[in-house]
């Protein structure tokens, strides 16, 4: 053995030192090497494409500077941009350009850009890798929407942008007084159940709790898991159900207290009834296995017609379109009444413009991306949305006319039903940490058997953790 | 050639030390500044807040909660993977008794060698994958299947024993790469060796434990650094394989996934920086101590 350098077992103390620290160096993970990039852009935002502003360029477009959009490439695809969108913008400025393109990944991908000051105009920040929009909001990256809001509505002669949506729309992307966001999608939450298997079955949908109970039970009878969500990745569609309830039981101001993290906000009454509620549910009606599922896999069992009830929002219909079978018809129904002396009817809905869509204050065409917004929020591109995702949007009367899917027209007539007994709550998106630590207590509430009270206190005590940044 | 020696070794070594300062020492040098701090990745502006995010890291549960974690893997997956693969690579190599004078392997070694090293060769990402459908938790679970004939109820891999099935997919990848590494340092040993023990009447068993394993001595002591910096990460497999990204309630989570949650989810580089340098301090003092311990000269053969 002269050449000792190529077998493993001559490897000398010391060079193996020497690649260990090396190698543990190295495994400091992605957040040191993302850190190299630290003050690699300057303060100054660069020079920004402006134009005049006339009654047909209300906003003060620079006609010929390109537009650079990044849409998710989620649950709702982003044909709605390229097919709708786009064309829109391109038709109404044929000097400019948009230019589109879309990631799955929309922190990963854009945080970088943020950090070096060279973000892209207009960002769809969605999916479970979005960015913390409050701490965007905070640092000053986001472009304030007032003048598109204020600006006239491309085609709904005589009405301001603002005019034309759902009330609430505007508050919905308020931060701190200021209108940063624009929650595009009117999303419907409840629960979900196959139109088919409730015919054949002869159920109707349940409104009160008793009733609820009730039917869950005739699906166990008949081996369906009655209710289900999926623990892997999707514990927040579950803790917007109990929080729901919570609202339904206590009146909504139950979750604006939780939204500016009051004393004992958790710890009310109605938390800890509904709390307790859907604890029983998750371990009478459970399945434990579904802990360890993912949201797809789920969402396959209750469409092969293995799970009866499933909470989401109205995404749901055009997520699973491929794997639907034929008259499935999916339906959605609000969630049941919990007493008898709810503060709001069984009809109330979890319903809030969601889907956020922001310009970047330091883009190099911020007015350009407001048109883009301002061109989504015309009559034709809601119409045009609602027509490939099967969403509704926060532009009112965009569907008339409009040939709507099962799923669809359930929670349109679910929403006409609600009238103004709908709600929502803020606080996941303003603290991310809040919302990590609901998920495993959610988790642990449903399928380990935890308690209302341990699920309250723990939640109590994060929120007191928390600094306040936001309030509404 | 003498006077041209430094020249020429200068010129050599210039390109690397250059590129090993860029991309090595400047980002460990940039992620202890970050890790004093506030700075949220989304704005290049921050404040320095001293040693702040260090005092939050000692108050946080979930760090202290990862790093029991890592103790029992840095303690568990050393000893299971060693065992296993000193004894995969002395069936391999000597288990098929003694043929002429000389050991030999088992009938077919040339083939399991093969099979014992192809895990190695996958991406951990779709080792994830793959084990996400064996340890599925309903009835389409590979290993629930398996149970199933022998009327065992289906077991919550990943809720109920999420570390261990962790640490089972981690020693399976893992043993394939220390069965080659073994074997060639046995090969390595002298052949007069064995002969001799053989001679003296000495079983497998015995010439395992008292020939083999002290004149391996060395590279069994590598083999524990490296599987003990495994230990130390294990991000990709709890990401793609865990309930809720280190769950269900952080049972199965580990420092990077907390440094991940903090800064990518969360935009809190600041103190996801100083998660990774207490990682990186952690991973130096066990590195040093590992192999500080059982300081002893090598059998000289």
């Amino acid at each position: 053995m002269s050449n000792h350098t190529d077998s493993p077992s001559a490897l000398s103390r010391r060079s193996v030192l020497r690649r260990t620290a090396a190698v543990g160096l190295l495994a400091t993970p992605a957040a040191g090497l993302l850190s190299a990039c630290v003050g690699g852009g300057s303060d100054e935002p660069t020079s920004q494409a402006t134009g005049q502003v006339t009654a047909e360029n209300p906003l003060g477009v620079d006609t010929k500077a390109p537009v650079e959009i990044v849409i998710f490439d989620g649950g709702l695809g982003t044909k709605y941009a390229t097919d709708v969108h786009k064309p829109s913008y391109e038709k109404k400025f044929p000097e400019s350009k948009v230019n589109f393109s879309s990631a799955q990944e929309i922190s990963t991908t854009l945080q970088p850009r943020f950090a070096s000051n060279t973000p892209p105009d207009m960002v769809n920040n969605a999916g479970s890798k979005l960015m913390d929009q409050g701490k965007l909001v905070e640092a000053g990256q986001v472009a304030d929407l007032s003048d598109l809001f204020a600006a006239p509505s491309l085609d709904i002669a005589g009405k301001t942008v603002a005019e034309t949506l759902v009330p609430g729309t505007v508050e919905q992307g308020t931060f701190n007084g200021k209108p940063y966001v624009l929650n595009y999608a009117y999303t419907v939450f409840g629960l979900w159940y196959s139109g088919k298997l409730f015919q054949e079955n002869g159920w109707t949908a349940p409104t009160t709790w008793a009733d609820f109970t009730a039917l869950l039970d005739k699906m166990k009878a008949k081996g369906i898991t009655p209710y289900s969500y999926a623990g892997a990745n999707a514990a927040y569609y579950q803790y917007l159900v109990i929080l729901t309830t919570a609202a339904k039981i206590g009146g909504p101001d139950v979750l604006k207290a939780i939204d500016n993290l009051e004393k004992g906000a958790w710890t009310n009454d109605a938390v800890k009834q509904a709390a307790t509620l859907w604890g029983e549910i998750g371990a009478k009606y459970g399945n434990k296995a579904h802990l360890g599922l993912k949201h797809t896999e789920v969402q396959l069992q209750q469409n092969q017609g293995k799970v009866g009830f499933y909470p989401s929002g109205s995404w749901l219909e055009n997520e699973q379109a491929k794997d639907t079978p034929a008259g499935f018809n999916y339906q959605v129904m609000p969630i049941p009444g919990a007493t008898a002396s709810d503060k709001l009817p069984a009809t109330a809905l979890y319903a809030a413009a969601g889907e956020m869509y922001f310009v970047a204050s330091k883009g190099k065409n911020v007015q350009g991306g407001k048109e883009y917004l301002r061109h989504m929020l015309s009559k034709a591109g809601a119409k045009g949305f609602t027509e490939l995702t099967k969403v509704l949007t926060v532009v009112q009367g965009s569907t008339e006319g409009l040939e709507m899917s099962p799923g669809l027209a359930s929670s349109s007539a679910a929403l006409t039903a609600a009238g103004p007994a709908n709600f929502s709550f803020r606080w996941d998106a303003w603290y991310k940490n809040l919302d990590d630590e609901c998920r495993a207590a959610t988790n642990k509430l449903m399928f380990q058997g935890g308690t209302a009270d341990e699920f309250c206190t723990r939640m109590q005590a994060a929120a007191d953790k928390t600094e306040k940044k936001f309030s509404r | 050639m003498r006077q041209g020696k430094y020249p020429f070794v200068i010129g050599f070594l210039i390109a690397p030390l250059a590129l090993y300062a860029m991309f090595v020492l400047r980002p460990i040098a940039a992620a202890v500044q970050v890790s004093m701090t506030n700075w949220s990745g989304l704005s290049p502006n921050f404040d320095f807040v001293g040693l702040e995010n260090f005092q939050k890291l000692i108050d946080d549960d979930k760090v202290w909660l990862a790093a029991k974690h890592h103790v029992f893997l840095l303690v568990t997956l050393p000893v299971i993977t060693i065992a296993l693969a000193l004894f995969f690579a002395f069936l391999l190599n000597m288990g098929g008794g003694t043929r002429g004078g000389t050991m030999t392997g088992v009938w077919g070694s040339k083939f399991y060698r093969v099979v014992f090293f192809l895990p190695q060769v996958l991406a951990v990402v779709i080792v994830g994958v793959i084990f996400g459908r064996v340890y599925a938790p309903d009835g389409s679970g590979i290993l629930n299947r398996f149970l199933e004939l022998f009327g065992v109820d289906a077991v919550q891999w990943m809720a109920d024993w999420g570390l261990w099935s962790i640490l089972g997919v981690l020693v399976w990848q893992a043993v394939g790469f220390y069965v080659v590494l073994f074997a060639a340092g046995m090969s390595s040993i002298p052949a007069e060796i064995y002969e001799a023990a053989v001679m003296d009447g000495a079983n497998r068993i015995t010439i395992f434990f008292r020939v083999t394993i002290p004149l391996l001595m060395e590279t069994v002591k590598v083999a524990w650094v490296y599987l003990g910096i495994l230990a130390m990460d294990a991000f990709a497999l709890v990401m793609v394989l865990s309930i809720d990204e280190g769950g269900p309630d952080g049972a199965t989570t580990v420092l990077p996934v907390q440094i991940y949650k903090s800064g990518i989810r969360e935009s809190d580089y600041g103190y996801a920086s100083a998660l990774g340098v207490a990682l990186a301090v952690f991973t130096i003092i066990f590195a040093v101590l590992s192999l500080r311990g059982g300081k002893r000269d090598a059998v000289e053969h």
